[in-house]
């Protein structure tokens, strides 16, 4: 008896090293925004991941904040790849961001898993064999706003966003896909929130519709000050100015505004009703789409290294290509330049008891990948 | 483009700047009286649009919650500057600078860490939700013109309270020479602290009304604070009446050169350009504006030479 005994705490101290060999181990480096303005995007991300990773022992996460700021993000890659040594990095928010720190991490080698920057260089020309979306490519849901303005019936729409390269994207993405004419384009300061005079113009231009993409506290201001200009036209925007974490500080005044997103809480599949259920019981509110594409990403990571060892690059590569674990989405796939293939929602805001959130009312664009997979050459 | 949205345009600017003015004339005060640069003027905007924030959520009334706003900025602004501030004045400006920075890190943090990341709820009283028409023609926010009644009341009110009460006398006598009126037996430490809760708490107002037609989330008081800088450099630093017309000449420009400046450059270029070239100069506008007031009067429109 004793001798078994001694065996099996030999095998217990055996087991781990030999079962689990360390080329199993994954470290990941994340890069999000944590503090200041914009934080609330990171800590969904943050949150998502976590909880899909929640329990594996194989998976080892480094979690710093960015700030918002590109270069502290560089710096913080810097250090992850060259003293921690982590295989995979993941979590920047920021188009801009992930422009700095992207082309660089991939061309040391290290995978980077984006759970939200999808700016179209890095769709296109820029894009790399590393280098994974798991959201969606920058333009992609104002495309599918554009397409639900020509089924909505407006004509003449007016489109503001912010003067940075993710707000040109969104207008040429609206503009690529909205059939009618354009009663006014603006672009806005980035982090403006006062728009009495884009509100001014827009009543005097005759549009019958408004398109606006106004990510986080941009799009607070711009709903709350539009609802109370008594300007009566339809609003049409994609998930962002909408999403669970904000919806509570515009109020009623979102209350019916239609937008567009590759992910909703009443999505109906197995793992998304497990994502809503575990995220809310872990962290006592509503995920957001932030929350869902972060979960997505630990799960897509999961998934890969069920097959292939992270050192293994070629192998671990094809494995994350096969995107082979069950989104939140749904159907879920890469198409060749590692940008999502994936449908696109239209949402309604509404009520569900005292909380706002959205509900889906139609599907927008239907298996939809992005405009740039010929440019990329890869 | 008709003369009714230019009006309405130019009614868009003086909102804005009497709200600048709220920030600016806390900020021109302090470094009047104090000699004080200080950096954490945003957070006490912070401070106050969560104060009302807090308020409002549990008394559900705008004017408590506006009261609140004034209070709660200007018991932040008694605590620091006896804990902290005080300490500051005879140390260097860059020394203040980096203590008042400190403050605005730790300061959005504690925020932070009390309310969360998430922005929160504050809205307008129902009675100033909606327009009102303004001779015949201008279709006009209420409360925007709520906003512009109060930032004229609060003007005048401080008018009064520098040119005709004892307490101004003593703030002018600290502009013109502080060792002076400490000589002279005024206690003068109580003076500083009266007028930083005076700055701070009407930072925290103006956080109030403008959070509630916008955003209440940590870090919004900083891109107010640049633009409360460059009021007080263009009005002359030290001067209320330089805050009053800075505030508004910034406000006025920077509405009107974003909207017009695009329409402008449309005459002679191609719309897509026009916009994306118009808007990135829009936003350069009122800094162009400040350097051209420091080329002609390089101590501000009212500053002292």
């Amino acid at each position: 008896m004793k001798k078994f005994t001694t065996t099996l705490a030999a095998l217990m101290i055996l087991g781990p090293t030999s079962s689990f060999a360390d080329g199993h181990k994954v470290k990941v480096g994340m890069i999000t925004t944590l503090s200041g303005g914009g934080s609330g995007l990171g800590i969904d991300v943050r949150d998502g991941f976590m909880l899909a990773v929640k329990g594996n022992k194989n998976i080892s996460v480094i979690t710093k904040d960015d700030q918002r700021k590109p270069d502290i993000a560089v710096q913080l890659a810097d250090k992850m790849i060259q003293s921690d040594k982590v295989d995979v990095l993941t979590g920047i928010i920021w188009s801009n961001l992930a422009m700095a720190v992207v082309p660089a991490t991939v061309n040391q080698g290290k995978f980077y898993l984006s759970p939200n920057a999808g700016p179209s260089k890095l769709a296109g020309k820029g894009c790399h064999k590393n280098y994974f979306n798991v959201a969606w490519q920058n333009d992609n849901l104002h495309e599918a706003a554009g397409g639900y303005a020509n089924s909505a019936g407006f004509k003449n729409s007016f489109i503001l966003a912010p003067n940075y390269p993710a707000g040109k994207d969104a207008l040429t993405g609206y503009k690529r896909y909205f059939k009618g004419s354009l009663a006014g384009e603006i672009y806005t300061k980035l982090g403006q929130k006062d728009y009495a005079a884009e509100i001014a113009q827009i009543r005097a231009s005759g549009a019958d519709s408004v398109f606006f993409f106004l990510p986080g506290g941009m799009g607070i201001g711009f709903m709350k000050q539009f609802s109370q200009s008594g300007i009566n036209l339809p609003v049409v925007g994609p998930a962002f100015s909408f999403d669970q974490g904000i919806l509570k500080a515009v109020g009623d005044a979102a209350l019916g505004v239609k937008n567009t997103s590759q992910w909703s809480k009443d999505i109906d599949n197995d793992a998304n009703k497990k994502f809503v259920q575990d995220f809310q019981s872990e962290y006592g509110r509503l995920p957001s789409l932030y929350a869902s594409q972060g979960y997505d990403t630990g799960k897509l990571l999961i998934s890969a290294m069920s097959k292939a060892k992270v050192k293994d690059k070629d192998k671990f590569r094809d494995a994350l290509r096969k995107a082979d674990f069950s989104s939140t989405r749904g159907k879920f796939s890469f198409d060749k330049n590692h940008h999502p293939i994936q449908d696109i929602y239209v949402r309604e805001v509404i009520k569900e008891g005292k909380i706002l959130t959205n509900k889906i009312v139609s599907v927008g664009l239907k298996d939809h990948s992005n405009a740039y997979v010929s440019e990329c050459k890869m | 483009m008709s003369s009714i949205l230019f009006f309405e345009q130019l009614l868009n600017g003086i909102q804005f700047g009497t709200m600048l003015f709220l920030m600016s004339a806390g900020l021109t005060l302090i470094f009047g009286v104090m000699g004080l640069i200080n950096l954490a003027h945003g957070s006490f905007y912070m401070i106050g649009a969560f104060s009302a924030a807090l308020i409002a959520g549990l008394t559900g009334s705008f004017w408590l919650a506006l009261l609140a706003s004034l209070s709660g900025a200007a018991i932040a602004g008694v605590l620091i500057e006896i804990l902290i501030i005080r300490r500051l004045y005879r140390r260097d400006h860059l020394d203040q600078v980096l203590a008042t920075f400190a403050l605005i890190l730790l300061l959005s943090e504690g925020v932070r860490w009390c309310f969360g990341a998430f922005p929160l709820y504050l809205d307008i009283p129902k009675n100033l939700n909606g327009t009102l028409l303004i001779l015949d023609d201008i279709i006009y926010s209420k409360y925007r013109l709520f906003i512009i009644f109060m930032g004229l009341l609060i003007a005048t009110g401080l008018y009064v309270l520098i040119t005709k009460t004892r307490l101004g006398v003593r703030i002018r006598a600290g502009q013109n020479d502080r060792q002076m009126i400490s000589a002279l037996g005024v206690d003068i430490s109580k003076l500083y602290t009266i007028v930083f809760a005076l700055g701070a708490s009407l930072a925290g107002l103006a956080g109030a009304m403008i959070g509630a037609i916008q955003s209440v989330e940590v870090g919004m008081g900083e891109p107010i604070l640049i633009l409360a800088f460059v009021v007080i450099v263009i009005g002359g630093i030290g001067s209320i009446k330089g805050a009053l017309i800075g505030s508004i000449l910034v406000g006025v420009t920077d509405t009107i050169g974003r909207i017009f400046l695009p329409e402008l450059l449309k005459i002679f270029m191609e719309p897509a350009s026009a916009t994306s070239v118009g808007s990135s100069i829009g936003s350069m506008l009122i800094y162009i504006l400040m350097a051209l007031i420091l080329i002609i009067k390089p101590s501000g429109l009212f500053g002292k030479t």
